[in-house]
């Protein structure tokens, strides 16, 4: 006799289909983030100088360094899953609480990022930046937008690592439910793929 | 908790008593049928606002110079109508009423794949209309019209931003419910219903839902990036910072040309199923409605540039949008012929949901036909921006999607309410709203060609007598709505009751469903054995 526990239909629960549905939402960032990288190839095509210029801008450093940790990251929250498959609940915590540190890390030197920037006086609608003339304006209005963009879903992915946290350790996700680790997990390793296009595309290619 | 379950088997989702009591038990459900009425109410609601905006329009159109308002009302009157009936109603629009109610029941599945997620795109759906509607409380009515054209969305001293922003989140909502009609279909269907005999419905909404998964994100970059360029000042957008304004047209479109495959697909979809029921015959060409659904979804991205043949394009890519737009209209006028045979040699049953199915393919094609003359090149320069353009999108949207909707609503009531409504009023309804939609919109292609242009609240002495005749038209419209849906809405709780499960005689599954439908919708999970449409 099935449950019925609100007013609802019947509780049914189909883990392939819920993966599904994420890597369908998956597309969707994905054609969000590709119109971006569409407005870049446009603005990078009419603007070659400014573009490069800008670039060199960019601390290659503090890219670099988040490149790095956000690849082990997806390593971790993979290996979490894993662990969570082989009922180590232990394991997949301190893997799942290693990856949401590097997350936060990562926001962090965005932050300093950023701020050094806006010291400088290069944000959007700055004197400084209009003073540079239209293609660094584009360049860094496009980064600001996109890296922000970026961060996020860096921030959200933060929240949700939060909340499957808390469902591990409630046991809510466990041995033989694992789907939301795994899609969150998704989720993460798109996050990652992202960056992995916008790293070259602004600090990168000069 | 199992005396709950014995007790409720029979009752019908409308009396069901949940967790929750009156209204809380219709905002808090995640029964699809439950949520597709709460869709249906919030459409009743905001169709009727934005068509009293339109008839206001209409009537200052009634004699030139200043008849009700001045410029500014009207920019305002044709921005709030556009978002309302574009991003509000028509695009949600049949999927999510009758997707939601139908799809599950047509498949033979209990609900959709994910319920919560169903009822949180209607809580979305709400927040985004609310967040819309502010606008008119701050900072003044928004002024673009719908298309949010870069750079005036940015430089209007009106607060656009509500707009802008609440648009964003609709299309939230659209690509949650996208999702999960995938989901639906390919993890749900009642044992042996194969891909190929699913019913044609389900069959365009799945096509829908895969425009509205991939098409939406688009705009909701787009928007938000103009929400930035107002806000922060990003440039890229605003010429006088570099950015390019022709390129904000282009992504705007790549989401709103397949847009207006999402508000007509679904509605090709419940004529393919209504026409079989009321000719008492098979659907001719099953699959050819099925591939061309998928085909159009397809070659529907590839035609945006068709909206911008005048705003500055190489000559090559002209000849390929040009090109690319006569060819999705082959799959349309596949349909169109599938349907009319169909209905040859059928023994026609005439009801009111027939009438509307016959009228949509009437002013679909009228609407479809003149989009040709649009998609060539020297036409379109000739009647860019005229009330031509109106005319036709109107004969497409409204006479497409808003045809078709209240066929489906005629066609599906009796099991929505277990009621059924008084045909005659339904059909007198059908006759005036119908002739007064011909006499609204035909003069508008007239006048479109004699060249007057769309967005003004004046003209020239000379375009006079088709106003007239459009702005009459406009009244009788009106008054036919209004007779549709009292009637409907007096039906609903008054209306005859109907228990018998299968009025029309349809041979979809969800009329071997009760009426109306029970909570899980079956007793026994169905099983298909034939194709749908088989009647003998």
């Amino acid at each position: 006799m099935e449950k019925i526990t609100e007013h609802t239909a019947h509780v049914h629960r189909d883990d392939e289909g819920d993966k599904l549905g994420m890597w369908l939402f998956i597309f969707t960032e994905l054609l969000l983030f590709g119109m971006l990288f569409l407005i870049y190839a446009v603005y990078r095509y009419k603007n070659p100088v400014a573009f490069q210029l800008g670039g060199e801008e960019l601390d290659v450093f503090l890219g670099t360094l988040n490149t790095v940790i956000l690849l082990i990251s997806s390593a971790t929250v993979a290996m979490s899953i894993t662990a969570m498959q082989k009922g180590e609940k232990t394991k997949a915590l301190i893997l799942l609480g290693t990856t949401l540190f590097i997350a936060v890390v990562f926001l962090i030197n965005k932050w300093f990022e950023w701020g050094a920037k806006i010291d400088y006086g290069l944000y959007p609608n700055s004197e400084n930046l209009l003073e540079l003339g239209h293609g660094t304006t584009l360049f860094f209005g496009l980064y600001y937008v996109m890296s922000g963009i970026h961060a996020l879903h860096i921030l959200i992915g933060i929240g949700l690592f939060v909340f499957v946290y808390r469902q591990i350790m409630v046991n809510k996700i466990n041995k033989t439910d694992y789907v939301w680790l795994e899609n969150v997990g998704l989720y993460w390793h798109l996050v990652d793929l992202i960056w992995i296009f916008l790293f070259p595309l602004f600090y990168l290619i000069h | 908790m199992s005396e709950t379950n014995t007790t409720n088997q029979h009752v019908s989702f409308l009396k069901y008593q949940g967790k929750y009591k009156g209204l809380l038990g219709w905002i808090l459900s995640t029964d699809h049928k439950r949520v597709g009425l709460l869709y249906l109410y919030t459409m009743l609601v905001f169709f009727s606002t934005a068509a009293i905006l339109g008839l206001l329009m209409k009537l200052e159109l009634i004699a030139p110079g200043m008849t009700i308002m001045g410029p500014q009302t009207y920019n305002a009157m044709f921005t709030v109508h556009g978002i309302i009936m574009i991003f509000i109603i028509v695009v949600p629009g049949l999927p999510a009423v009758f997707g939601n109610f139908f799809l599950p029941l047509m498949i033979g599945a209990k609900d959709v794949a994910f319920p919560r997620l169903n009822l949180l795109s209607w809580w979305v759906y709400v927040i985004g209309i609310l967040t819309v509607l502010s606008s008119q409380f701050i900072g003044g009515w928004p002024d673009t019209g719908w298309t949010f054209y870069a750079p005036y969305s940015f430089r209007t001293p009106v607060n656009i931003l509500p707009a802008l922003f609440g648009a964003f989140i609709l299309g939230f909502s659209s690509i949650l419910t996208g999702i999960n009609f995938i989901v639906t279909m390919h993890r749900m269907r009642c044992p042996g219903m194969t891909w190929f005999k699913m019913p044609l419905f389900p069959w365009t909404l799945y096509a829908t839902a895969w425009i509205q998964v991939l098409a939406t994100p688009v705009i909701g970059i787009t928007l938000l990036l103009t929400v930035m360029e107002r806000v922060m000042g990003v440039g890229i957008f605003n010429p006088a910072m570099g950015g390019d304004p022709i390129l904000y047209q282009h992504l705007f479109w790549i989401y709103s040309h397949p847009a207006v495959y999402i508000m007509i697909l679904p509605g090709m979809g419940v004529i393919s199923e209504i026409l079989p029921v009321f000719s008492r015959k098979r659907i001719y060409g099953y699959k050819a409605i099925v591939l061309s659904s998928l085909a159009i979804a397809f070659v529907g991205y590839f035609v945006w540039g068709h909206h911008m043949f005048t705003s500055g394009m190489s000559g090559r890519a002209l000849y390929a949008f040009s090109f690319l737009t006569f060819l999705v209209a082959i799959p349309s006028a596949i349909k169109v012929f599938n349907w009319v045979s169909t209905m040859y040699k059928g023994s026609l049953n005439l009801q009111t949901p027939f009438y509307w199915a016959v009228s949509f393919i009437f002013v679909f094609m009228i609407g479809g036909l003149t989009g040709l003359v649009l998609g060539s090149l020297a036409t379109n320069v000739h009647v860019h921006d005229t009330h031509f353009v109106v005319a036709h999108f109107h004969f497409i949207v409204f006479g497409g999607t808003g045809f078709s909707f209240m066929a489906a609503l005629h066609y599906w009531f009796p099991k929505m309410f277990g009621r059924m409504y008084d045909r005659t009023w339904a059909n007198t309804g059908w006759v005036i709203f119908f002739s007064g939609f011909l006499t609204l919109y035909l003069p508008m292609f007239y006048l479109g060609i004699l060249g007057m242009p769309r967005r003004y609240y004046d003209y020239l002495p000379e375009f006079h007598g088709g106003n007239i005749i459009s702005s009459l038209g406009a009244i009788a419209m009106i008054a036919g709505i209004l007779i549709v849906f009292v009637n409907l809405i007096r039906s609903s709780r008054h209306g005859e009751k109907v228990t018998e499960k299968n009025p029309w005689g349809g041979r979809t599954l969800e009329w071997q469903t009760d009426t109306p439908p029970t909570l899980e919708n079956w007793e026994t999970e169905p099983t298909v054995t034939e194709q749908p449409y088989e009647y003998k």
